[in-house]
């Protein structure tokens, strides 16, 4: 047992039947799905209040997201979701530190082989991607956990929509900021790296 | 404003082991490597893919028999605003490859040590309060293009999910044996 759970990597597979067995358990003990961007917003809803409460308290996105059912005021924005959140910094530590793959990572190899070796570069794309990033997944109305997984195995029409999209609009800027040429031959980076 | 800024414990709780878990999977799976992510949409690694549609599929073999059985009351769907999920999707796809994670991964990428995913989830912040700025124009524009509601696609379609979900396993398990074979036939040469 405690082999196995040193190992560097498992199967996808594997990993992919434990997320679907995942998901059965929020929705049957917990009545929830997975997801993880709606807690983004409750988070930088909090440091927008921290200076200006007011407009918190009458902007028309944080009341769909967080407004309390009846009367004013909002429900509580350290909800499930936003455990969830800070436990998957925990537990993936927890597994890279059994498996032996922690690293201080700042610029990832794929990233320099294209782009450099700059820590500034890479951390402005990162900010940047982030933003997007969000920015996006609000608009859907989930990201690739809300939607991709929990919506897409209960066949939503919206989560279906978003994944594929998203796919589409992944590859095409890949293959905007990588080149065509590296597109479909797998090299031995992929395999190796755990 | 708050009356509770914090939920309940048992709540807390609950989330808490979920993430634990979903964390732990997640980077067991390699899915929060920016590598892996990055190369998922440059058709060179299909950890991704691999990962995503076994959960899928094995997630809504277990929700819809439960479902079924009256074991749960109920889905949990988000509301189909076909313009809004396309458009976000879109979005959302420069920001994934841009950044090389996903909001979940980034999370988790953190707790392997991955310094840039940080620097994601600080624009990722930035981003949902500039997002709830926009919301109402955006909304006002787009949410009444595609409204479809609550709807899944066998709803759509008029026919029972087993049919999709049975023909999404079928597809997915066609799709893995092509890979698995093509990924040892590029590691023997």
């Amino acid at each position: 047992m405690l082999g196995f759970l040193r190992k560097p990597r498992w199967s996808p597979y594997l990993v992919g039947i434990g997320i679907g067995v995942l998901s059965w358990c929020t929705f049957y003990f917990m009545e929830k799905a997975l997801g993880t961007s709606t807690a983004f917003v409750g988070a930088a809803g909090s440091g927008v209040c921290a200076i200006a409460p007011d407009h918190v308290a009458s902007n028309a996105y944080y009341l769909r997201e967080y407004g309390a059912k009846s009367g004013g005021g909002f429900k509580p924005i350290f909800d499930w979701q936003m455990a969830l959140d800070f436990a998957l910094v925990a537990g993936a530590f927890i597994a890279a530190w059994l498996g032996g793959t922690f690293r201080r990572e700042r610029v990832p190899t794929v990233w320099a082989e294209r782009f450099g070796p700059s820590v500034a570069k890479r951390y402005a794309a990162a900010f940047i991607g982030g933003f997007i990033l969000i920015f996006g997944a609000r608009m859907a109305g989930g990201c690739t956990s809300g939607h991709g997984i929990s919506g897409g195995l209960q066949l939503a029409v919206s989560s279906w929509m978003f994944f594929i999209s998203m796919f589409i609009s992944g590859i095409a800027t890949a293959a905007a900021l990588f080149g065509l040429s590296g597109f479909g031959r797998p090299g031995k980076a992929e395999v190796t790296n755990v | 404003m708050f009356e509770h800024f914090f939920a309940d414990p048992k709540t807390l709780l609950m989330g808490a082991i979920t993430g634990l878990v979903f964390g732990f999977l997640l980077q067991k799976g390699g899915v929060t490597r920016y590598n892996v992510i990055v190369n998922q949409f440059r058709f060179k690694d299909f950890t991704v893919l691999k990962t995503m549609l076994t959960a899928i599929v094995v997630g809504a073999i277990g929700i819809y028999a439960m479902l079924q059985f009256g074991m749960i009351k109920g889905l949990q769907l988000k509301g189909a605003e076909l313009a809004m999920n396309a458009g976000g999707g879109l979005i959302f796809g420069v920001g994934m490859v841009l950044l090389g994670y996903c909001p979940g991964t980034a999370l988790a990428a953190v707790g392997q040590g991955s310094r840039d995913a940080a620097i994601g989830i600080v624009g990722a912040l930035v981003g949902a309060a500039v997002y709830a700025e926009a919301y109402p124009l955006l909304a006002k524009a787009l949410q009444p293009i595609g409204n479809l509601g609550k709807i899944t696609i066998a709803d759509a379609a008029h026919a029972s999910p087993w049919w999709f979900i049975v023909g999404l396993g079928v597809f997915a398990a066609g799709l893995f044996v092509w890979l698995e074979k093509r990924e040892r036939r590029s590691l023997s040469v």
